[in-house]
């Protein structure tokens, strides 16, 4: 009781002495701010320029990851992930509808949280992105170089699948832990018998080094607490993967009051090179598990759904010496590991303080066995043995921490709302930034490498309030540009973003540029629908369904008068675009296809359904302004009624 | 003369090159090309500068009514070229070997280096008649027709030499490496001509 008014009165002073010096910040930021320091050049990027950093920013509950400009702040593209988007027809065409196929069915939206960057010797080599969905548990990868979706795999016995997505320092793996426990194999129970016999899961996924094609290689069940955030060990501690822990007291209910109860709950350090050897010797159990494993092929244009239906769990008491539990003060939040990987930050979000433990120190620990106990038996390690140090009263609300490449780490405090900037080896505090408001996530390039570009660093916040013009009770979220290459940080820039800004990757620009496709080869299109030669144009009748073939170019498509379709057909469009030119997709809709567009990219065939419910003449036209004749860019298909007998027919240029 | 022979020869061999290398460039840039689309001519067919650069150029022209551009079948001249070269290569080379040998005065260098030219500009104005061609014969059902101020039809000949600005396009048009090379191994002929004439001249003095 004591205890809890120390930190009652702890809270409200200091939030009371933060918010003075936030109100100030904010009156000076015209003198100190821009003007003064000048922001605003530094964040330029003129005309036909090119930004330093690509920004892969989340989009949180949109489902999708959006892809920023660094320092511009100028927003290049959405890219749909976990979500249906009709401008590129995500989810929507029959190409990529089984990349949202689920073991619970079609599912066309999640969120998305954390994306992660490829590596290669711990350094960003990007190709890849990879993103987690939460709430159906999934795991996406993006290929950079068509910035496109090109595999998700759900994950069994997991849910809100929140410690991932983040790689290994070679791309090894890639990690899915469960924040939620629940019973493995899902099953009718009461929920108040949570305690003992909830499971949390935590998933360890293999990249394929040449095609990146992910497989669920095994899954490790932990007790029943919730695994907030994860981050792989590098350097030294590279073969280790920590991930943080909250509700260490297993409550289910009432989780705020009922999780808090314990001081300390744990990361949990996982030596995974040892568990995959165990695995790779024929260890662990093959169980039943259904899940979805979605692949997009870049040649056939077109996605498979593969359900499995078997996952390897590893039981950690039968593989001793692999995990042990880090004792961390207040339900720990972030889990990162600085880039020399000596470093666990564990940030209490309940607390003033963050907790540094010390890997070297941890391996020491292990090795004199000192133990304090154990948790369904897994060793706990003693926290004054693995603790490095802490960094006292830094803030309110500690949440994340990244590193940048001079010894120094910046941490958000969500409560607060600032970055704090702390040394690493001494734990003082050097400098501390207002954000506005909320700040969840900070994201330096190249923060989950070994080699972070510390030259900015981008806060992510949850409220903008008075920062923008207002739209209604919704306003946008933002991001928050800081430049770190002094002593004290430096707002540079604030702009908004898609959904929920969850987490950041960032990644200098020249490492991903030069690989970035501009069309797809026609000549090497294999989809199965695909019209290559216009000479191949046609329409085909297959009892009620009928398929059209069709192809794109500026400015028509061939065939664009199409008679013989009746009411109850099932139409399928077929579409190719023919140009072999940089930057010129063509798009296609039907009135009353309830379906969106397509948006088709040079070389490449979609797919739409249409279903005509009545009879007429309806039109079809471009939606992409491709050229002068744009406008002209359209066609008829002619409806028929049902018992009709006119024949299929096409045509162009008649 | 023996010096002189030699030249001669390699100067001819330089001539291969257009076998390899294409003898003209026309480039044709806009503000939507900030990458230009390219054509290179070679003796023996146009190909594009990057992969794709012929079927994005004949989709462009296609608006103002220009034809495609020619594949090596449709133009006589993209299989006379070649044999015209390798001819005058063969002979240029035996002219040569013969010099070596002085068994033939240094006029022959110049009476082939004569014949290269002729040939060269009578080359030179096919390909002006085909450029003309293919800038002005349009298809009268084009979908954009452009006039001059004066109220006549626009046409659309690339230059033979230098830049020029037709519509929203700069288009540029020079020799490429094998036109260099050419021009090159002709001058050669022509230093082999003149250090055989010096020496033959030197021999009467002595
Ligand atoms: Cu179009």
């Amino acid at each position: 009781m004591k205890n809890s008014i120390k930190i009652l009165i702890l809270l409200f002073s200091t939030v009371g002495i933060f918010s003075c010096n936030k109100q100030q910040d904010k009156n000076n930021e015209g003198q100190s701010g821009a003007l003064a320091s000048n922001a605003a050049e530094r964040v330029y990027v003129a005309p036909g320029e090119y930004d330093e950093f690509y920004a892969f920013i989340s989009g949180g509950f949109s489902g999708q990851l959006s892809v920023y400009g660094l320092p511009s702040g100028r927003l290049l593209k959405v890219i749909p992930v976990f979500s249906q988007d009709p401008e590129k027809a995500w989810g929507y065409n029959e190409e990529t509808k089984p990349m949202l196929e689920t073991s619970h069915g079609f599912i066309p939206w999640d969120d998305a949280h954390h994306p992660d960057i490829s590596q290669t010797n711990g350094k960003l080599d990007g190709r890849w992105v990879f993103i987690n969905g939460n709430n159906t548990p999934r795991i996406a990868k993006i290929d950079l170089t068509t910035f496109e979706t090109t595999e998700i795999i759900e994950i069994p016995n997991s849910a809100g699948n929140h410690s991932s997505s983040f790689v290994t320092e070679n791309t090894e793996y890639v990690v899915a832990g469960t924040r939620f426990s629940v019973p493995i194999p899902q099953r009718d129970m009461p929920i108040k018998d949570y305690k003992g016999n909830f499971k949390g899961a935590l998933s360890f996924l293999s990249v394929d080094p040449e095609s990146g094609r992910m497989d669920l290689k095994f899954q490790i069940i932990m007790p029943g607490f919730d695994y907030d955030l994860s981050h792989p060990g590098r350097g030294k501690s590279h073969g280790w993967f920590f991930f943080s822990t909250y509700n260490s007291e297993e409550a289910n209910s009432l989780l705020e009051v009922n999780a808090s109860q314990n001081d300390k709950d744990f990361i949990a350090a996982i030596n995974w090179k040892k568990i995959e050897e165990y695995v790779n010797n024929g260890g662990g159990k093959k169980v039943p598990a259904k899940y979805a494993h979605n692949i997009y092929d870049d040649e056939t244009h077109t996605a498979t759904s593969t359900m499995e239906n078997e996952v390897t769990v590893v039981d950690p008491t039968e593989v001793p010496g692999a995990i042990y539990l880090l004792p961390t003060p207040k339900s720990p939040h972030g889990c990162d590991v600085n880039p020399t990987g000596e470093y666990i930050v564990g940030n209490g979000k309940l607390s003033a303080d963050l907790t540094v433990h010390s890997f070297s120190k941890m391996i020491n620990a292990i090795e004199n066995k000192k133990f304090d106990g154990e948790a369904y038996g897994i060793p706990i390690l003693r926290f004054e043995d693995v603790l490095a140090g802490t960094v006292k009263q830094a803030g309110l609300g500690p949440l994340h921490t990244e590193f940048d490449d001079k010894g120094n780490a910046y941490t958000s405090f969500f409560i607060s709302s600032e970055v704090v900037k702390w040394k690493v080896e001494t734990q003082e505090v050097i400098d501390r930034q207002p954000c506005y408001y909320s700040v969840g996530h900070v994201m330096i390039p190249g923060g989950n490498s070994a080699h972070p570009f510390g030259k900015y660093v981008l806060a992510m916040n949850k409220i903008t309030k008075d920062r923008y013009l207002p739209t209604g009770p919704e306003v946008t979220q933002s991001a928050q540009l800081y430049d770190i290459t002094g002593e004290k940080m430096q707002l540079l820039l604030d702009f908004p973003t898609i959904g929920e800004p969850h987490y950041a990757a960032g990644i200098p620009a020249d490492i991903v540029r030069e690989n970035s496709r501009k069309i797809f080869k026609l000549s090497e299109n294999k989809h199965k629908y695909a019209t290559i030669s216009n000479g191949d144009a046609r329409v085909e009748r297959d009892g009620n369904e009928v398929h059209i073939y069709m192809t794109m170019i500026r400015s028509h498509f061939t065939p664009d008068n199409i008679e013989g379709v009746k009411v109850g057909d099932k139409v399928y469009f077929h579409v190719t675009n023919h140009e072999q030119d940089y930057d010129v997709p063509h798009g296609i809709a039907m009135i009353g296809a309830n379906n969106s567009e397509l948006l088709i990219m040079p070389g490449q065939t979609e797919t739409f359904v249409w279903e005509p419910k009545e009879v007429g003449v309806w039109p079809f036209y471009c939606t992409d302004f491709c050229s002068a004749l744009h406008q002209e860019m359209q066609g008829y298909v002619r409806v028929s009624p049902k018992d009709s007998n006119v024949p299929i027919s096409w045509s162009l240029g008649e | 003369m023996k010096k002189a022979g030699i030249i001669m020869i390699i100067g001819c061999l330089m001539l291969l090159g257009l076998f390899k290398f294409p003898l003209w460039n026309i480039m044709l840039g806009a503000p939507q090309y900030p990458d230009p689309l390219g054509m290179n001519i070679f003796i023996d067919g146009i190909k594009g500068v990057k992969e794709f650069d012929i079927q994005n150029i004949d989709g462009i022209n296609h608006y103002i009514g220009m034809k495609k551009i020619p594949k090596p079948d449709q133009m006589w001249e993209f299989s006379v070229f070649p044999i015209v070269i390798g001819s005058m290569v063969a002979l240029g080379v035996i002219i040569g070997i013969l010099g070596v040998f002085k068994k033939v005065s240094p006029y022959w260098f110049l009476g082939w280096l004569g014949v290269m030219a002729v040939l060269g500009i009578l080359g030179m104005q096919d390909f002006n008649n085909w450029l003309t061609e293919y800038g002005t014969d349009l298809n009268p059902h084009a979908i954009m027709k452009m006039t001059y101020p004066d109220g006549t039809p626009m046409t659309y000949k690339p230059p033979l030499f230098g830049h020029q600005k037709m519509l929203n396009f700069n288009v540029d048009s020079y020799p490429a490496a094998g036109a260099y090379l050419m021009f090159f191994g002709m001058l050669l002929t022509l230093v082999a001509f003149f250090l055989g004439i010096k020496k033959s001249h030197k021999k009467q003095l002595l």
